[in-house]
């Protein structure tokens, strides 16, 4: 089985105190802490497991430009084919509705029987591998927390519904799935396989290459845009205990003890 | 201003607690607007759905095909394609099923794409104004969309509340005949329920809930000690069911169980909305974690920035003390 893992490098917020810049019209980026988007990182996991199990190949693919090398390689190193970088000044500035555009052209030059996504980036919306089925008219299924590949070119697979349960069905192949973090354990990187993969060349495309319709990507063709940030404001905020761990920890027992009372 | 029509998701003849947030965000579009749901399904519980939503909207379209009796959101899209006019705006709740229908829907329709919106501040000229969150909450953007070949906007649950009840007695127009031929390459076959689990976390007055900050399946002890020392029971948030640390069950969340207990220490756990949606009944809420930034401190009752690694054993030994204390 030929498959495409479409992937991107994100702000890591488990790493990151993510923060306004000083004119409030983007997060502060110096010195973030960047990583694979956690899901995607998902994605590749479960394609190489299915390779591992039924042939083929995994390729993996990020639209971006010379920093994003570093996550196609990370996930090479975990064991995917291939990486292919697609990188156009003409991309710049694309919505959500451009990345998949350019994703399809780079599809359409492949042979791929299953397309797989991360199922939201930490800045996105949930939105691109829906795109991309329906610009390729291929199924789709987003959430997938299992995969079952099976005979006619069809795979049974899982999806997270409400409560922890899960929604089970067949869909035909070629087909694009987002997946849902939890659908396995993935394979921990160390430095000696990114060293291993550190010389393997990452073709680059371009808009030329691909055929993208210039028209439809990059900042002209967004019809989403981001103003501004700001930090929200949810609710009251909470009281915030300030003392040394030791008051804090008498306070946290009190206020158990009254407002649900100990054992 | 084009047409602002409303996806309304049911279950057992019920609508989805989303349909009025609907109502309501297609008011903050446009104060004017008389949104119209549109309902797709099959026999009794389909128009069971249709005669509730008259209560909340004018205009009620109900698409009635055996091949709609289960949400697949591959035949919803060809079904909604085939009626709805160019340059609609289309509302829909983000959760797994407008996940799955939403983006294809725009695609589609040719039309714009915003999702899981939990503001809207209007619309100016072709330009409609909303508020999404990034990066876990941590931080919101102010996001234009240009409506001017229509939009999906997906609506996050939650974010907006129901206006009061307008007691309206709208009309349920039938749209069945317009929806074409529907096939699809996504076949449902079965929904397999989530095992009961070894602890039931809804059945707890004081819940011990850990999160990434747990950092290792091996400090979940840590917790479990706190837990048994104050008569609590141990829950988690999504990160540490991924990592398999945990089992489903003890999950808290939209996509696990919704917990209502008196008190509630969320210990390294950041706060997502969607982990927020299974905590109700208004608990009396203590955040720990590292993080100052973290959007749990705006919603606890009580935040201590610190780490639950230390923070946590001292608590248990202060708890063990006591009980020490007393029993002489």
């Amino acid at each position: 089985m030929e498959i495409l893992v479409c992937v991107r490098r994100v702000p890591d917020t488990s790493e990151n105190e993510i923060e306004l810049n000083g004119a409030g019209n983007d997060i502060e980026r110096d010195e973030l802490v960047y990583s694979i988007n956690e899901p995607d990182n998902y994605a590749v996991e479960e394609a190489i497991q299915i390779v591992a199990r039924v042939g083929g190949k995994v390729t993996v693919v990020t639209v971006g430009g010379e920093d994003d090398e570093e996550i196609l390689r990370r996930e090479m190193a975990m064991g995917a084919n291939h990486g292919v970088l697609l990188s156009d000044d003409a991309f710049a500035g694309s919505d959500g509705r451009g990345i998949p555009v350019i994703l399809k052209a780079f599809v359409q030059k492949g042979n791929y029987d299953l397309i797989l996504t991360g199922v939201q980036a930490e800045d996105g919306g949930a939105q691109v591998g829906g795109m991309l089925a329906a610009m390729l008219d291929y199924p789709f299924a987003s959430l997938v927390n299992s995969i079952e590949v099976l005979d006619g070119r069809k795979l049974k697979i899982s999806r997270e519904i409400e409560g922890g349960n899960r929604e089970i069905s067949e869909i035909d192949l070629p087909c694009v799935l987002s997946i849902q973090t939890g659908i396995n354990e993935p394979r921990y990187v160390g430095m000696k396989g990114i060293r291993q993969v550190a010389s393997v060349p990452i073709p680059t495309y371009g808009a030329s290459d691909l055929g993208a319709d210039l028209n439809t990507v990059g900042t002209a063709a967004a019809k989403v845009k981001r103003v501004d940030y700001f930090v929200p404001v949810l609710g009251k905020g909470a009281e915030m205990l300030n003392g040394s761990r030791e008051e804090n920890v008498e306070k946290v027992l009190e206020l158990v003890a009254a407002k649900g009372g100990l054992k | 201003m084009a047409q602002i029509y409303a996806y309304i998701a049911h279950k057992d003849g019920v609508p989805s607690d989303s349909a009025a947030e609907l109502a309501a965000a297609a008011r903050k579009i446009d104060a004017t607007a008389s949104p119209i749901a549109i309902v797709t399904g099959s026999g009794t519980e389909l128009d069971a759905v249709c005669s509730t939503l008259r209560a909340s909207y004018d205009e009620i379209w109900k698409i009635a095909n055996e091949a709609l009796s289960y949400p697949n959101a591959e035949l919803i899209r060809k079904a909604l394609v085939n009626v709805l006019p160019p340059g609609s705006i289309v509302l829909v709740a983000h959760e797994h099923f407008g996940i799955d229908l939403a983006p294809g829907l725009s695609v589609k329709l040719k039309s714009a794409f915003v999702s899981d919106v939990v503001g809207i501040d209007g619309v100016e000229g072709n330009s409609l104004k909303v508020v999404r969150q990034e990066f876990g909450g941590q931080v919101s953007a102010h996001v234009t969309c240009d409506i001017s070949s229509g939009a999906v906007v997906t609506i996050r649950p939650g974010a907006f509340k129901p206006l009061e009840s307008a007691a309206l007695k709208g009309a349920v127009v039938d749209k069945s005949a317009g929806i074409g031929v529907l096939t699809a390459g996504r076949r449902y076959l079965e929904t397999v329920v989530a095992e009961a689990g070894d602890v039931d976390i809804t059945k707890h007055a004081v819940l011990v809930s850990v999160g990434r900050g747990i950092q290792e399946k091996d400090n979940v002890g840590i917790a479990q000690e706190l837990a048994d020392a104050i008569g609590a029971a141990v829950s988690c948030s999504r990160p540490v069911v991924d990592a398999k640390w945990l089992e489903k069950s003890r999950q808290v969340g939209s996509s696990g169980k919704t917990v209502k207990p008196k008190v509630y220490l969320a210990c390294g756990i950041s706060g997502s909305f969607q982990h927020l949606a299974g905590v109700k009944g208004n608990p009396f809420i203590i955040a720990i974690n590292k993080n100052p930034k973290a959007p749990i401190f705006q919603v606890a009752d009580v935040g201590i920035v610190d780490d639950i690694l230390e923070f946590l054993p001292e608590l248990t030994n202060k708890v063990r003390e006591m009980h020490s204390v007393s029993a002489k």
